[in-house]
């Protein structure tokens, strides 16, 4: 009787269960399989891939290249890019961090609840506007002969065009500006839970504002501070929109190599390896998060 | 909660104008971006005078009208089958504690952490193997994939905050399971639900990368759409279509916050 109930509600559950996992599992999760799959392939001489032929060239070709003759040479290009992708990643982590950390502290200091919660509100409001918009915002602002550049013109402190446009500098302040909001809401959720009493008796011994800061409200906030790297680091290392509109063709990243591969290039294998090394990066530094934290990043809100 | 001067945080100097700087980093670009969608001057920097000529140009412009419909039918799509199904997964999850709840969980927050460029090849190279002709129907089940977490997370965490007594005074009355549901759970489980399916209707309106990919040449969207005339250059036209995209943004988001917070 008890294991005929148990048997229904496990029946129940798979039902309830299905569509989701079908929908994610069919289109997701056996797509990144068939990219895992390609990658290995060998490249059709026309496009696509020739089936039943594996080969590791695909990622043979993230160093090196293949002259004529067959023979291997170091080939910094990609690599280039590669060391753009991570650094420009990192920068902006740096960046959205020194921003981000004041502010959640800010919001976590208000009193009034209402308030509180109107903050985190519009910290959350870009993350649901469009991302090609708010890039294209800073074409506005950065261009020659934009916003930043007159007005720079007019108070006389430049004489020349600022030339910033297309640059990995436009980059950094775009990336910063798309995925700030990632940094402030996990911090924020750590310092909220913070015991006050703690602060307060290290104040008490005697501890200066830096050493408070440094021994108690950043350990605790380290779960929060982590998380909001990795939410940060890893979607600017994915960027496509941000590089394509405000980085121009010499400063490519990742994103943008990938594309490539299914656009002009036509080197699905290629594309598919680089898809494929980002999605390891990706799932490497969750689980790292998991087991130092015991919960998945994002988890609880 | 002390007050002000009791809260020992406060000693930190500085915090005030971080978030002074953030706020500011966040909203002016879009707050400009508005104002200057008004701008009368064809150069859209220099100010010359008011004017909503741009937004006239931009609803009567057949292209731009062809590309709302599709983004209108590809989220309408997307955001029903994904809200059915986060429901019900919200539902199948809500029933205590099982063996691959893990799995589960991880599965179900897969689109939030893959970086959309993979999953935009993944999926793109998933309909050319297959065979499925690239066009709406592709970008409608591209973003049902992503659109499905959207949905779920607010009705799980709806359905977690939900008093278990309710159904159970239910269950004492002689409401056999159904009318429990239809009764009790469904209607308190209604702001969740509401909340998720706009969630996932805004998600897939402003979705570019993904169905950049898997877009056919007939199945532009909005996004696809502002990507061309912005590569062409900065228009007044592009300034007024992508203030309508960040107002109609905006505007769901606050929606599905008032809704998902009503008791």
């Amino acid at each position: 009787m008890l294991a005929a109930l148990r048997r229904s509600q496990l029946a129940q559950r798979t039902a309830l269960l299905a569509p989701s996992l079908a929908i994610i599992g069919g289109f997701m999760v056996l797509p990144l399989i068939l990219m895992a799959y390609v990658s290995i392939l060998e490249k059709g001489t026309h496009g696509g891939v020739e089936w039943g032929t594996y080969s590791a060239e695909a990622y043979i070709k993230f160093l090196f290249e293949r002259d004529l003759m067959g023979s291997l040479s170091v080939n910094a290009d990609y690599l280039q890019i590669f060391l753009r992708s991570f650094v420009l990643s990192g920068v902006t982590v740096l960046l959205a961090l020194a921003i981000g950390f004041p502010t959640a502290l800010y919001i976590a200091l208000q009193d009034d609840r209402w308030y509180r919660n109107l903050l985190v509100f519009m910290v959350t409001i870009p993350f649901w506007t469009n991302l090609l918009v708010r890039n294209y915002a800073w074409i506005i602002l950065l261009r020659n002969n934009g916003l930043i550049d007159n007005a720079a013109a007019w108070l006389g402190l430049t004489q020349e065009p600022i030339d910033v446009l297309y640059t990995p500098f436009a980059i950094g302040v775009g990336l910063t500006y798309s995925f700030l909001p990632f940094m402030v809401l996990p911090i924020y959720a750590s310092l909220e839970k913070l015991d006050l009493r703690l602060v307060e008796a290290a104040f008490d011994l005697g501890a200066d504002r830096r050493r408070a800061l440094a021994r108690i409200v950043v350990p605790l906030a380290l779960p929060g501070i982590i998380a909001g790297c990795i939410l940060v680091f890893v979607p600017c290392l994915g960027a496509y929109v941000t590089p394509e509109l405000l980085g121009g063709s010499k400063s490519l990243m990742i994103g943008n190599l990938i594309q490539n591969q299914f656009g002009a290039a036509r080197n699905w294998p290629f594309g598919a390896a680089l898809g494929f090394a980002l999605l390891a990066i990706v799932l490497l530094a969750m689980m790292a998060y998991a087991l130092r934290f015991r919960r998945a990043p994002g988890g609880g809100t | 909660m002390s007050g002000r001067g009791g809260n020992p945080l406060w000693r930190f100097a500085g915090v005030r104008p971080a978030a002074a700087l953030f706020f500011a980093y966040l909203y002016l670009p879009i707050v400009i971006l508005i104002v200057l969608s008004f701008n009368a001057n064809r150069t859209v920097t220099i100010w010359t005078g008011l004017t909503t000529d741009w937004y006239v140009e931009v609803l009567s412009n057949g292209d731009i009208l062809r590309a709302a419909r599709n983004s209108l039918i590809v989220a309408f799509s997307a955001t029903f089958i994904a809200t059915v199904a986060g429901t019900l997964a919200a539902l199948g999850m809500a029933r205590g504690r099982f063996r691959g709840e893990a799995a589960v969980n991880g599965v179900m927050g897969l689109p939030l952490v893959v970086p959309e460029i993979v999953t935009a090849v993944a999926t793109l190279l998933f309909f050319i193997l297959v065979g499925i002709k690239l066009g709406l129907l592709t970008v409608i089940i591209g973003h049902t994939v992503f659109c499905t977490p959207f949905a779920y997370l607010p009705i799980r965490a709806r359905l977690e905050g939900m008093d278990p007594s309710l159904r159970e005074a239910a269950s004492d009355l002689y409401a056999d399971a159904w009318r429990a549901f239809r009764r009790v759970t469904l209607p308190l489980l209604w702001p969740g639900i509401l909340s998720g399916a706009l969630l996932a209707f805004i998600i897939s309106l402003d979705d570019f990368v993904i169905t950049y990919f898997v877009a056919g040449a007939g199945a532009t969207t909005l996004p696809v759409y502002i990507f061309g005339m912005i590569r062409i250059g900065v228009t007044p036209e592009v300034n007024a279509l992508s203030s309508l995209m960040l107002l109609v943004s905006i505007l769901f988001v606050s929606l599905s916050f008032l809704v998902q917070r009503q008791r």
